[in-house]
């Protein structure tokens, strides 16, 4: 419990509360009344209801895409399953910056659509939204389905024979042991979709703007560190209050669950219906996940003979003091330091929260875990560059910055994941151990550890991923020299022509490339340790 | 003695489950708590583990206060009501778990591990998984794992719980030898008495929190301390009575009773065997309600006019049938006046 306190004081409230303190204090005064000047101005109360709208909007749509999908991988068994489970994990571990451009590609002006229909989403609110099912198909069908292939279908079938049609069984039993999982994937959901930067940034033109890029806007924009504080403490709190509803119903609806193995649950489809609906969840994928990241890939082999890919390698390009293709080598060594970082800060917490005589402080600390994710990557980015850039802590020389950053964003992830499957395990099985002699510490290690290990290594995929893919963060702190792949990407997008735009597009490729492998690799890992189950 | 509780009080909210309970089991016996679900016979397991810890009181173990001393050290063994075996452990990792925690060797892990399995009846299960066993294996098997590490006392929580009848009773008879044999010190809590009774040294019955009575499984069959422990082993024809001499006045009429039984207002029980069907027109007149075969008698329910049901013990060729009408005398051998 120590270890994740500390480290969140150290890399998280300290860098905020150095940021409130450059927003609110002026000449040694505080100046609160300032948020409520802020709040005042229409335009900002115009961002914040946009901002809330198409979270809720994205959340809703997410769920109704993707809990068909959740069902689907969870439950049916058919060839080429697990590929396709690491294949919808893919979007969601891109950086912000390519999953915008990859749509601008498909919606946008001079897109596939529009070549092909002159249909144009870009400047409209469906661009967006879209662009955040994409993103968050992975966190309902990771989440719910995750829990989904452990339910005892037994359960359901003992409803039927008490009476319930299908429905009403899958409504009065299912559905409620699915429920904590479902609240955490909403939640992330509209986490994610409310402090959305990269994707409005790009997608929602002058029109539409959420706390998050305006945030940005009076940062790197207009220079206003005191509004932008202000929007970030009005973000903090909102997100706060929503992690403190989460963390309480989620509380109250987490029971033992009755879990099994998942290769016992799942079985091939069948009749008619069982084939359409596998039939059109696959082609959802094929449309909404797999289209945009086609698009890319040809749109990074436009020029002849690789060309795109050969000038990466090249550092005379100037954007760089390197040439781009180190960034490959520096992303994946700061994602596996931010992994190991967050699944052991993640992991410890998430043992300290899954104990059920656990008091009021340490479940408190559960809303406080997830406030990295509300708090905007600027945020903390822009923190860490102005708190940790002095006595007592400088560590802007340290290469390990950029690893703490990402990792801060991950333990959320961790967290999330590991509690469901932690909480569920019988306190009676570690009952039974500690009488044959295991003391707590051997208890979570024989006991634990392997009925979580799946969860486990989900969670270290999860980390691994978002530290690959975080952008908002490491573009303040990356060392212009040792940039990373999504701050290459952004580096090349924004200079002109088309030379710099096809590198960044192989670039994003790459770091595509890169991901899928590290979750099929992951997958992998699964499938082998699942067999001693 | 090997365990005492003294005073051992244990509260959920405002109910004590357990409600300062004094036990001592000697080294080598085997002692069956049984009661009804609630009693806090499986709170007194959980304290004894030190999976619960005491509101007052305490356990000592050889003599030794255990409080204080967590659960892993206390190195007695408990066989939990559905075992909770581990499930991604094979059975040889299941047995030599305890072992393993205790830093035995490779070796001796291994020989333990399948002199246990050949004890309980599973020689060479060693490899298979745990979730591909049958209950009674399961049962086996957390038998084998509790017993591996030589507890020095050995606790079952409903050890024949969920078992089908006819293993049980061939379990209780293996248990029974097994235990007898290796001369372990056994704690088990049951809510079926006949369980108890085939198992036990001595049985003690619990109530609310609060040991009813203690003694053999004779003394307690033939003298249950009350009417709820004489109802609760099964016996069905209990009543409130007074005892005058000879005979005591109860709802059924004046009822004999022997000679040496306690004055007063009591409780009073007769077994279904001391219950005498006569013809209709001497003693006290009934109805027959309904009757069970019970494989060497039928057991007959008799409905007075006014008062409670009795429980008759018939013959098989003599029973009456349903809806006849039968007169019923008592014998004073199976009449017991309670304490």
């Amino acid at each position: 419990m120590a270890v994740p306190v500390a480290f969140f004081a150290v890399f998280f409230a300290y860098p905020v509360a150095a940021i409130v303190r450059r927003g609110l204090k002026d000449d040694g005064a505080w100046h609160v009344g300032r948020i409520a000047d802020v709040l005042g101005q229409s335009d900002i109360r115009h961002v914040l209801w946009f901002t809330t709208w198409q979270a809720l909007a994205s959340t809703a749509l997410t769920l109704l895409v993707a809990l068909p999908g959740a069902y689907v991988l969870a439950r049916f068994d058919f060839p080429g399953r697990q590929v396709l489970r690491a294949v919808v994990t893919v979007p969601f571990v891109l950086p912000t910056v390519v999953v915008g451009t990859a749509f601008l590609a498909l919606v946008g002006r001079g897109g596939l659509l529009d070549e092909l229909w002159g249909l144009r989403l870009d400047t409209t609110v469906w661009a967006i939204l879209l662009a955040h099912v994409f993103f968050n198909y992975a966190v309902v069908v990771r989440t719910v389905g995750g829990l989904w292939s452990q339910l005892d279908p037994r359960q359901e079938e003992a409803a039927r024979m008490l009476g319930a049609s299908p429905l009403t069984a899958w409504r009065k039993v299912t559905l409620p042991a699915l429920a904590p999982a479902l609240a955490a994937a909403a939640l992330m959901v509209f986490l994610f979709t409310f402090t959305s930067f990269g994707v409005v940034q790009i997608l929602g033109g002058p029109t539409f703007s959420t706390l998050e890029v305006e945030i940005y806007r009076q940062t790197s924009e207009i220079f206003d560190l005191s509004t932008a504080a202000v929007l970030t403490i009005v973000q903090f709190l909102a997100v706060g209050a929503i992690l403190a509803v989460h963390a309480w119903t989620v509380r109250r609806r987490e029971t033992a669950l009755k879990l099994v193995d998942a290769s016992l649950t799942a079985r091939r489809p069948r009749g008619a219906g069982q084939w359409a609906l596998l039939a059109a969840v696959l082609a959802t994928i094929a449309l909404l996940l797999l289209l945009p990241l086609a698009v890319l890939v040809q749109r990074s082999l436009t020029a002849p003979g690789f060309g795109y890919y050969r000038a990466l390698t090249d550092a005379d390009g100037g954007t760089f003091l390197v040439a781009p293709i180190h960034a490959i080598g520096a992303s994946l060594s700061y994602a596996a330091a931010a992994t190991a970082v967050a699944v052991v800060v993640g992991g410890l917490a998430a043992a300290a929260l899954a104990r059920r005589d656990s008091g009021r402080i340490v479940r408190g600390f559960d809303a406080l875990l997830m406030l990295p994710l509300g708090v905007s990557a600027v945020t903390v980015g822009f923190g860490f560059l102005i708190a940790l850039d002095e006595p007592p802590l400088d560590l802007r020389q340290s290469w390990m910055l950029v690893p703490l950053a990402q990792a801060l964003v991950g333990v959320p992830f961790v967290v999330r994941t590991m509690l469901p499957v932690l909480r569920a395990v019988d306190v009676r099985l570690r009952e039974a151990a500690a009488v044959l002699g295991a003391s707590p510490w051997r208890v979570w290690r024989e006991v634990d550890l392997p009925m979580v290990r799946r969860a486990l290594l989900v969670a270290a995929g999860f980390a691994f991923a978002v530290s690959l893919g975080e952008f908002g963060a490491t573009v303040f702190i990356a060392r212009p020299d040792n940039p990373t792949l999504p701050v290459a990407v952004a580096r090349l997008l924004s200079r002109p022509g088309d030379l710099n735009y096809g590198q960044a597009m192989a670039l994003s490729t790459i770091l595509m490339v890169v991901c899928a492998v590290a979750l099929l690799v992951l997958e992998r890992l699964r499938t082998d340790r699942s067999g001693e189950f | 003695m090997l365990l005492g509780l003294q005073a051992a009080t244990v509260r959920f909210g405002g109910r004590a489950a357990l409600d300062a309970v004094d036990l001592a089991v000697a080294e080598h016996e085997i002692v069956c708590v049984l009661g009804p679900s609630g009693s806090g016979k499986s709170t007194l397991l959980r304290a004894v583990a030190g999976l619960q810890p005491l509101d007052s009181g305490r356990v000592l173990l050889d003599g030794r206060d255990q409080s204080g001393v967590p659960a892993h050290r206390r190195e007695v063994g408990l066989m939990f009501q559905d075992h909770q075996l581990f499930p991604q452990r094979d059975v040889a990792g299941n047995v030599g778990f305890g072992l393993r925690m205790r830093g035995a060797s490779k070796g001796e892990r291994a020989a333990r591990v399948g002199e246990l399995l050949d004890l309980v009846g599973l020689p060479g299960a060693g490899a298979r998984a745990v979730a591909a066993l049958s209950g009674g294996e399961q049962q086996r098997v957390a038998l084998a794992r509790a017993l591996a590490p030589r507890p020095r006392l050995l606790m079952l929580d409903e050890p024949l719980g969920q078992l089908d009848r006819s293993l049980r009773e061939r379990l209780v008879v293996e248990l029974r030898e097994l235990f007898g044999r290796l001369g372990t010190t056994v704690l088990a809590v049951t809510h079926d008495q006949g369980e108890a009774f085939a198992l036990a040294d001595r049985v003690v019955v619990m109530r609310e929190g609060r040991i009813a009575q203690s003694g053999t499984p004779l003394e307690v069959w033939q003298r249950p301390a009350d009417a709820f422990v004489a109802r609760f082993l099964g016996f069905e024809n209990v009543v409130e009575a007074r005892v005058e001499g000879e005979a005591a006045v109860t709802p059924w009429g004046k009822v004999p009773v022997p000679e040496d039984a306690p004055q007063g207002a009591r409780s009073l029980v007769v077994r279904p065997a001391g219950v005498r069907l006569v013809p209709t027109d001497e003693g006290l007149r009934c109805r027959v309600a309904a009757r069970t075969f019970q494989g060497t008698h039928v057991a007959v329910h008799l409905q007075p006019q006014d008062a409670p049901r009795l429980e008759a013990a018939c013959p098989l060729r003599s029973a009456p049938e349903v809806g006849d009408e039968v007169g019923v005398e008592f014998d004073p051998a199976d009449v017991v006046v309670l304490g």
